[in-house]
């Protein structure tokens, strides 16, 4: 059966979501104008006014907002309150340029934890759970944001935070943890450890995994539920948004809801920044219409995904956006050839191979070249030095075919490509040194 | 048949001294040993004292590795012994992969492993030309 965290919004007819919808909308766009000089300005340029926005339909009016306007006003210029209603602060991790500040209300952190905690109850979540919480605790909002929706569940919260994987195996065993909330590569860096440790998922008391805060792909789904004995659903969010819990899994797994009762998604083209219509691939772009302290309006997530309207077996009503493809800078231009980290993923593990690789991409003399590391199973597949040539190869035609690139094949050793304790860094660009 | 283990390896400094110390640390005790190479990786092919027990420490300490079926054969240690047991496996079409010489021998025989693309065609053509195999209990392992 079925189970809800709030049932009254996450199944109520689309009408009724929508007057919900242009409601808040109206009530944030009039308050960040008033309140934060950069919207006003912006929309005084694009000659909009408040008045303007009478419903949802009226969004694309608004102009867009980017990741370099929250660098631009760091750390507070995009606040819509004053300081003394801020009571948490978070920040993003600053790996691609100068990090982001972003505050919460005490409103803000109900939202946020109740956004969370829908997550926790679709994965099966209940207050007889004992949910272990692997991302960092700190700036990053993945470890008090599930932190924080587990406790509103009434389930044992383990804030474990991430790094000291062995003593996590120890947790895991003897805690007996029944849901685990990670980043998807941190869980499959558990499940090895655990294998190393001479133990199995049999050991485990693990029912629900909920992984996010990097792409990840169905296959990898497969490996995490296999190896640790788990349904894995997926959980998206932005800090730029509110951190985890922007968008949630259901028990169908195929695709994520959207909190569209806090956050309003659309679908651009990301050169032209026209609107597409649902089904269609382009950039994700998100609008807060409750938050209190950190409301931005149409950020370009960078993200790439689609979203439908198609009726849910699960009964929710809230729209689905698919797993994102990648980022639209994270995508690799080789040799004009677009392709996603992502796909070469699904590639690597259709064939048989892990999901621990390296993309090396580099350029010489004006043509970019590709180097795909795979780590071999436990299983040599082949002892002799044709045969794995022959394995190389075979991987090389793959991803020749189905994704028209063509890539030198490297295997490697298990556990030598080095296992990230948060997000994966799966692709090494050296052409980005030479600009 | 015996089984031979087979191991891929990085060319690293180092990796063939790990993976001889695990397998001393479990009390396994090496009979052959070859390794082939390449410009990236290397396989390291062994004969060992128990090889189910030596592929399961290796799969704890995290390698890749295969039990493969091989054969020993009794060459005739004179000038020319070796040369004409190929000749026949040639004349016959059996295909060899890998050939590598074992440690210790016997009285007038030296010990050769060999993997075949047909390892069955191999122990019929061995055995119709009179060449001897070695089984593994002669040579104490398992």
């Amino acid at each position: 059966m079925e189970h809800y965290y709030q049932r009254e919004i996450e199944t109520a007819p689309r009408e009724q979501i929508r007057a919900l919808q242009n409601e808040r909308l109206l009530a944030t766009v009039r308050r960040v104008y008033e309140r934060v000089p950069l919207y006003r300005g912006r929309m005084q340029a694009a000659g909009v006014t408040p008045d303007d926005i009478q419903s949802v339909d009226d969004l694309k009016k608004l102009p867009f907002t980017y990741k370099q306007d929250l660098r631009d006003t760091y750390p507070y210029g995009m606040f819509a309150v004053p300081m003394k209603d801020v009571v948490r602060l978070h920040a993003s991790s600053g790996t691609t340029g100068k990090q982001i500040v972003v505050g919460y209300t005490a409103n803000d952190m109900e939202v946020w934890s109740d956004c969370c905690a829908r997550s926790i109850v679709a994965a099966g979540g209940s207050a007889e759970d004992i949910v272990h919480v692997s991302y960092g605790y700190g700036l990053f909002t993945g470890g008090l944001g599930m932190d924080a929706a587990s406790k509103k569940v009434g389930a044992a919260t383990i804030p474990v935070s991430s790094g000291n994987t062995q003593r996590q195996i120890t947790i895991l065993k003897d805690f007996r943890s029944t849901i685990l909330c990670s980043t998807p590569s941190y869980a499959l860096h558990l499940a090895e450890a655990l294998r190393e440790s001479g133990a199995s998922k049999k050991d485990l008391s693990l029912k629900a995994g909920i992984f996010g805060a990097e792409p990840w792909t169905n296959e990898m789904r497969r490996e995490l539920e296999e190896q640790l004995g788990l349904k894995a659903f997926d959980i998206y969010g932005l800090t730029e948004i509110i951190g985890p819990g922007v968008a949630f899994e259901c028990g169908e797994q195929t695709g994520m809801h959207v909190n569209e009762d806090h956050f309003l998604i659309e679908i651009i083209d990301p050169d032209t920044g026209e609107v597409l219509p649902e089904g269609t691939q382009g950039e994700i772009v998100f609008s807060c219409i409750t938050k209190e302290a950190f409301p931005i309006l149409r950020y370009r997530t960078r993200d790439i995904g689609l979203i439908t309207r198609k009726p849910c077996p699960c009964g929710r009503t809230l729209v689905k956006m698919t797993k994102p493809r990648g980022r639209t800078d994270d995508m690799l231009i080789i040799r004009g050839v677009n392709v996603f980290p992502s796909q070469i993923e699904t590639v690597l593990l259709e064939q048989g191979y892990t999901a621990n690789y390296r993309i090396i991409v580099d350029r010489s003399q004006n043509l970019d070249s590709v180097d795909v590391e795979v780590e071999i199973g436990s299983e040599l597949p082949s002892d002799t030095v044709k045969g794995l040539d022959r394995q190389e190869k075979a991987l090389e035609e793959a991803l020749r075919s189905l994704l028209g690139i063509s890539a030198k094949v490297k295997l490697l050793e298990p556990n030598t490509i080095e296992r990230s304790q948060g997000k994966a860094v799966r692709v090494v660009d050296k052409r980005k040194l030479l600009d | 048949m015996i089984q031979q283990l087979s191991v891929f390896l990085q060319n690293e400094p180092g990796k063939l001294a790990a993976i001889t110390t695990a397998l001393a640390e479990g009390g396994i005790d090496l009979r052959a040993l070859s390794i082939a190479d390449t410009t990236d990786f290397g396989i390291l092919r062994m004969l060992v004292s128990d090889a189910a027990k030596a592929r399961a420490i290796l799969e704890q300490k995290r390698y890749s590795a295969s039990v493969t079926a091989v054969t020993i054969v009794a060459v005739p240690d004179v000038p020319g012994g070796l040369a004409g047991v190929l000749t026949i496996l040639a004349g016959a079409g059996v295909d060899i992969e890998y050939m590598y010489s074992l440690i210790g021998r016997g009285e007038d025989r030296a010990y050769m492993v060999f993997r075949a693309t047909d390892g069955a065609k191999l122990l019929e053509t061995l055995a119709a030309n009179g060449i001897a195999t070695v089984s593994n209990e002669e040579l104490g392992i398992r």
